[in-house]
């Protein structure tokens, strides 16, 4: 295969969370748009923290996190612009099969992480500012508590090495249903809790404020977002299975 | 870069000096890990050099250049190793050592180990044999002659032990593998910088990374100046 040496203004830097790039969607879907457009996409996967700072810094052309808050104040503080909601999955509570805080009748997830705290359990955090890290610090909150019981263990690691880790030390995790997937070939851990709208995980894809830097790649940016809500690629999305299950919800609303 | 470097690197030092606990947890964490690993190592290691380079067993070739090629393995390959030795389901399973300073003890001690043993090696095999024949033939016993001559090659033993324990105090791949990044229990410079990095907040980055950094000339000046008392003096 020869290819011709890419133009700079051809790539495409998309910033977004190592959920999407290890659950395989992008995998899937990119090389469509790719092939469509003439774009090459160059992905940097890393927590949602990391990549609204790299889309604030100006260090990449586009940006598709799971984090409302974060999102919210990074269009508030002016850098990113146009927000789409392009698809959701849900969070799921992992814990040992025999589910020793039996948080399996819980009413709904603050209860079920009360019980955790309670017992006290062994739960294992991902401590590293990426969406879902964010989202368990907001049902601890919810729940009036200061995650620094016993057991309580933070890795600031993503969300594979988490899952991996929580299975060693058998401890209850958060984690979203993607990855989960992903990996249940290689955990014994069950879903433990699940449902409810506190674990809704909407994602987004935003562009970034041509006022702020100018020299990025607008048009390509803009180019992605239009393709991922387009219908085709709605589709796609929904019907993307990982081992016969499927990953993401498509939720673009005009 | 939308922080100005300057900005980020006043950060760094009002956090090592206002003694930010965070900060130095992970220091501290650090060092005693990295510290008692070397200290297991360094008699056996030692010893084991000096058998290769004064006895002459079957196999003793083979032994030589296995543990030259240990010294360049990547440290993940050691992580790995040892990740799969403590997991659930490994041979020393029922340790549950997984994600404990006492798991990462064991990494660093087999990443310090080859570096010992192959220098030792070659201290103890620039080292005129006559001192230890005449010393054994003097009555005196083996382990006494070895600290004889331990002594009189302090320096290049010395230039060992400071190689080893640079090497496992700045190995990210063992520790992060084997010790799993947990905060405040197996969190140490290394492993902190990358999760740092890969959250964004580089003030703490640069912070530890300043740490490592004087450390390394600390034991750099250390290293420089014994080399050169080492030098061979005319008699």
């Amino acid at each position: 295969m020869f290819s011709p040496v890419t133009l700079a203004n051809e790539v495409i830097k998309l910033a977004t969370t190592t959920s999407t790039e290890n659950s395989g969607l992008l995998g899937a879907l990119l090389p469509k748009f790719e092939a469509e457009s003439g774009y090459t996409v160059q992905v940097i996967a890393t927590g949602t923290g990391k990549a609204l700072k790299l889309a604030s810094q100006g260090d990449v052309d586009v940006v598709m996190t799971h984090a409302p808050d974060a999102e919210a104040k990074f269009i508030a503080d002016g850098f990113g612009i146009e927000p789409r909601g392009i698809m959701e999955n849900d969070f799921v509570v992992l814990g040992p099969k025999n589910d020793p805080a039996a948080i399996k009748s819980s009413k709904n997830v603050t209860e079920a992480f009360s019980k955790i705290a309670n017992k006290p359990s062994k739960f294992v955090s991902r401590g590293d500012n990426s969406g879902t890290n964010m989202k368990e610090l907001i049902i601890w909150k919810a729940a009036g508590i200061t995650p620094d019981f016993a057991g309580y263990t933070s890795v600031g690691q993503g969300m594979g090495k988490t899952l991996l880790m929580a299975n060693e030390l058998q401890a209850y995790t958060l984690t979203d249903r993607g990855t989960y997937i992903a990996y249940k070939a290689k955990l014994d851990l069950n879903i433990d809790f699940e449902g409810g709208a506190k674990l809704a995980n909407p994602y987004q894809i935003m562009l970034i404020n041509p006022a702020k830097y100018p020299e990025l790649n607008h048009k390509g940016a803009r180019a992605l977002s239009d393709w991922f809500i387009s219908p085709a690629t709605q589709t796609m999305i929904n019907n993307y299975k990982v081992q016969g299950e499927q990953l993401f919800k498509a939720t673009y609303k005009k | 870069m939308s922080d100005g470097w300057l900005v980020l690197l006043q950060q760094a030092f009002s956090l090592l000096l206002s003694f930010d606990p965070h900060v130095w947890a992970i220091i501290n964490i650090s060092f005693s890990v990295s510290f008692v690993a070397l200290l297991i190592t360094i008699i056996p290691s030692i010893i084991l050099g000096f058998i290769l380079a004064f006895s002459h067993f079957r196999g003793r070739w083979v032994v030589t250049n296995l543990v030259q090629t240990l010294q360049s393995i990547p440290t993940v390959v050691i992580g790995l190793l040892v990740y799969l030795l403590l997991t659930r389901n490994g041979v020393l399973g029922d340790l549950k050592w997984l994600f404990t300073q006492k798991g990462m003890i064991l990494g660093q001690m087999l990443i310090c180990a080859p570096v010992l043993i192959a220098l030792s090696q070659a201290a103890f095999s620039s080292v005129d044999r006559r001192a230890w024949e005449t010393s054994r033939t003097l009555g005196a016993s083996w382990i006494h002659a070895v600290w004889t001559l331990c002594r009189e090659l302090r320096v290049p033993l010395l230039l060992a032990i400071v190689a080893g324990f640079s090497r496992i105090l700045t190995e990210v791949g063992c520790s992060m593998m084997v010790g799993g990044n947990i905060m405040n229990v197996t969190r140490n410079i290394p492993t902190a910088i990358a999760l740092e990095t890969s959250k964004g907040d580089f003030a703490q980055a640069i912070a530890l990374g300043l740490v490592l950094l004087i450390l390394a000339l600390v034991l750099n000046f250390i290293l420089g100046s014994l080399r050169g008392k080492a030098l061979p003096r005319s008699h």
